[in-house]
């Protein structure tokens, strides 16, 4: 199932994803071939059970597909529709047949704030924490009031319309679920695009020549690209440890470990790919900033690498000196259930 | 590259052994103190190390015909990455079991294995490695300790070892000299067992910053080995040498030198953190996880055969910068700890581990040697 899922979406997202297609998402076109094919490949729906119409898929095997759309810096809410549904599989509830969805927490006549594509979606995975309820609701006439991260993906304040509910059922997920799942995906994204970062930045190394020969014959440069690896290396092993312990809600630990190291990677990682590749990869015309906005914004949302270290720092305190090395083996154990 | 780090996957059934393993950590060390605990893979105990020969957790990927117990490597991970955590004194055997052992298995004659693995297994035969030289330290295909041939076949060695770490305390090193003296560099090179008893091997301990004894100085002053001494194939010392790196570069000893002050600090920082220390500690916790999901995944990798070398390359760099990075953030937070004796016995591992530390990017591989061989993977040269 994976290496099936990673050749599709990976074959998909080449052919499709263009610096032309980015530049027009940025300016506000949705892309709707590449989300008709997504549909077709019946991705959106990877994660809910066959007994729901989806593909059953585990979270390992989705970890390909969303660090592929990291890489890709796909301008298409799958990650999210992805998720989306898995909420709402959780809850028993099905899935729209059609249409990008995507999710967010709060409450159903409040507005919700930075929902990843709002203005494009048809349907909102909506997880009320206080009812500990799970809804599918229609977006056909929501109030949008559009925002951008610092990537130029929307990320829109949207406000339900009366009678968009679709259908609610009782949840036992955890109230930061969707906090977690975000992070989670957030944290994957960043691996594939760290892990791109790394292949490109090595390329142009061994490409461009100053003084007379590739920069990458120069040791600087080569001791910079081996920590642009080194962090890009852990941030594909955390976030793919998250994916891993994902039950089907995200994990806290690992999940808080994935997005702390991957947010601290993407710092690190879009900084040396800058000045791997100079004056020209701060242009707009070259493509390197497709990659490394993704890998500012994507860091702050969902919680930012202090936020899930707090997370982590207070649940690890509580347990004493004692409980460190117990907490730490617990994370990836192949004896418990999943 | 990147390919080589696939799901970090710890196969089911490991649990029983790890809570073997915690249990005898338990009833052995119950008056073992952090100050020690701290020296990590540094502390030298020849009974503790029979003591786990006895309950079978050496050799534990050797042959069963050799004394091993033909488990696999991830039972091995569990079994030592439990006795790091812990901060249980394994110098003695570390090396032996480590690398000489894998070594003598894979490139030794069938009466070199009989001979050493067996004790090897017992925890009673203890291997340093002679690699650096006082003119060859990164640059280590430069070594020029030679080992001439006899007429007989035996092997007479002259030159100088240095940074041996515990040469003074074990029985045996296994030396890279030079066979071929019209050789140059990765050429002519041969591993060479040295029984450290031999005339002619003397033995000079060095002082590191701290004061501490364990690396030395040895001197071979026409030192005469048998024809038996010769490891695998002559010429074949650099090939030989550089096989074993996936195992010695990625296990946890290159992430949980330090976790004895790591756990010090969580318990001296208390229950109910400010916001400071709780992102300080979570960070060091979030990357622990995250090397050890690496490790795993460079285990997996060598257990289905593949030669992870640029992954476990990759778990050295961030590992040995995670352990210096922990002595970092103890300095940022130890004057903020509740005092008490939690915070004295914390201060205490601080010095300890901080006068160790400029160590952990040393050994093994400096970090800049190591970040050439990453960028020669990724194709940059």
């Amino acid at each position: 199932m994976r290496t099936l899922l990673q050749h599709s979406i990976e074959r998909l997202l080449a052919d499709a994803v263009t610096p032309d297609l980015l530049r027009a998402a940025e300016g506000g076109a949705w892309p709707t071939d590449l989300w008709a094919k997504i549909e077709e490949l019946g991705l959106p729906l990877a994660a809910v059970p066959e007994d729901l119409g989806g593909a059953g898929a585990s979270w390992t095997d989705i970890f390909v597909v969303i660090r592929a759309c990291g890489a890709a810096a796909a301008p298409t809410p799958l990650p999210e529709a992805i998720l989306a549904n898995s909420l709402l599989a959780a809850a028993g509830l099905e899935s729209p047949e059609s249409g990008p969805i995507v999710f967010a927490a709060g409450l159903a006549d409040a507005p919700l704030a930075a929902v990843p594509w709002g203005r494009h979606a048809r349907w909102l995975a909506l997880h009320d924490t206080q009812a500990g309820q799970i809804a599918l609701h229609s977006l056909a006439r929501a109030r949008i009031v559009p925002d951008n991260n610092v990537a130029g993906e929307p990320r829109d304040t949207v406000t339900l319309a009366a009678g968009s509910l679709v259908a609610g059922a009782a949840t036992s997920a955890a109230t930061d679920a969707v906090m977690l799942g975000g992070a989670m995906l957030r944290s994957a994204q960043m691996a594939g695009a760290l892990g791109r970062l790394t292949e490109i930045s090595a390329d142009y190394a061994n490409e461009r020549v100053q003084f007379g020969r590739p920069i990458g014959k120069f040791q600087a440069v080569q001791q910079q690209l081996a920590v642009l690896a080194t962090q890009a290396a852990a941030a594909v092993s955390a976030s793919e440890a998250a994916f891993l312990m994902a039950t089907p809600c995200a994990d806290l630990v690992t999940t808080a470990s994935a997005k702390a190291v991957s947010g601290e990677a993407a710092g690190k990682g879009a900084g040396i790919a800058h000045a791997v590749f100079g004056a020209i990869g701060f242009t707009h015309e070259h493509s390197l900033h497709f990659l490394t906005r993704r890998l500012w914004a994507w860091r702050g949302e969902y919680g930012s690498d202090a936020f899930w270290a707090d997370r982590l720092g207070r649940t690890l305190a509580a347990r004493g000196g004692d409980g460190l090395w117990p907490l730490v083996t617990a994370a990836l154990c192949g004896d418990q259930d999943r | 590259m990147l390919d080589q780090f696939g799901p970090p996957v710890l196969p089911p059934g490991l649990e029983p052994l790890r809570a073997e393993v915690r249990a005898f950590l338990a009833d052995w060390g119950s008056a073992y103190p952090a100050e020690k605990r701290a020296l990590s893979w540094m502390g030298f105990d020849a009974e503790f190390s029979r003591a786990l020969g006895a309950k079978g957790w050496l050799g534990l990927s050797i042959p069963r015909e050799y004394g091993g117990h033909d488990a696999s490597p991830f039972e091995r991970f569990v079994v030592n990455e439990e006795l790091l955590a812990a901060g249980a004194p394994v110098t003695a055997h570390w090396i032996a079991d480590r690398q000489s052992a894998p070594l003598l298995l894979r490139h030794g004659t069938e009466a070199q294995k009989q001979r050493y693995l067996p004790a090897i297994c017992a925890g009673e035969l203890y291997f340093c490695i002679g690699m650096s030289e006082p003119a060859s330290g990164s640059d280590l295909a430069s070594v020029r300790t030679k080992a001439d041939r006899q007429a007989d076949g035996a092997w007479v060695l002259n030159g100088r070892k240095v940074w041996t770490t515990n040469a003074d305390r074990c029985q045996a090193m296994i030396a890279l000299v030079r066979t071929d003296p019209a050789s140059e560099r990765h050429a002519g090179l041969s591993q060479i067992l040295v029984d450290l008893t031999l005339p002619g091997v003397m033995i000079r301990p060095i002082k590191d910053l701290s004061g501490h004894e364990h690396f030395n100085e040895v001197t071979f002053d026409d030192v005469r080995v048998g024809a038996d001494a010769l490891i695998g194939v002559e010429g074949d010392g650099w090939a030989q040498t550089t096989s074993e790196l996936a195992f010695e570069r990625s296990g946890p000893e290159r992430f949980l030198s330090a976790m004895t002050l790591f756990r010090c600090l969580v318990g001296a920082v208390g229950p109910e953190p400010d916001a400071r220390q709780a992102v300080e500690i979570g960070r060091l916790a979030a990357w622990l996880i995250a090397l050890r999901s690496m490790s795993i995944s460079v285990t997996a990798q060598l257990v289905s055969g593949q030669d992870p070398v640029w992954a476990a390359s990759c778990v050295k760099d961030l590992g040995t910068g995670y352990e210096q990075d922990t002595v970092e953030v103890a300095m940022r937070l130890i004057d903020s700890l509740p005092p008490g004796p939690q915070a004295t016995t914390t201060r205490h591992v601080l010095a300890i581990v901080q006068s160790m530390a400029p160590s952990f990017s040393l050994r093994g591989g400096t970090r800049e040697i190591l970040r050439g061989i990453l960028a020669r993977g990724l194709g940059v040269r």
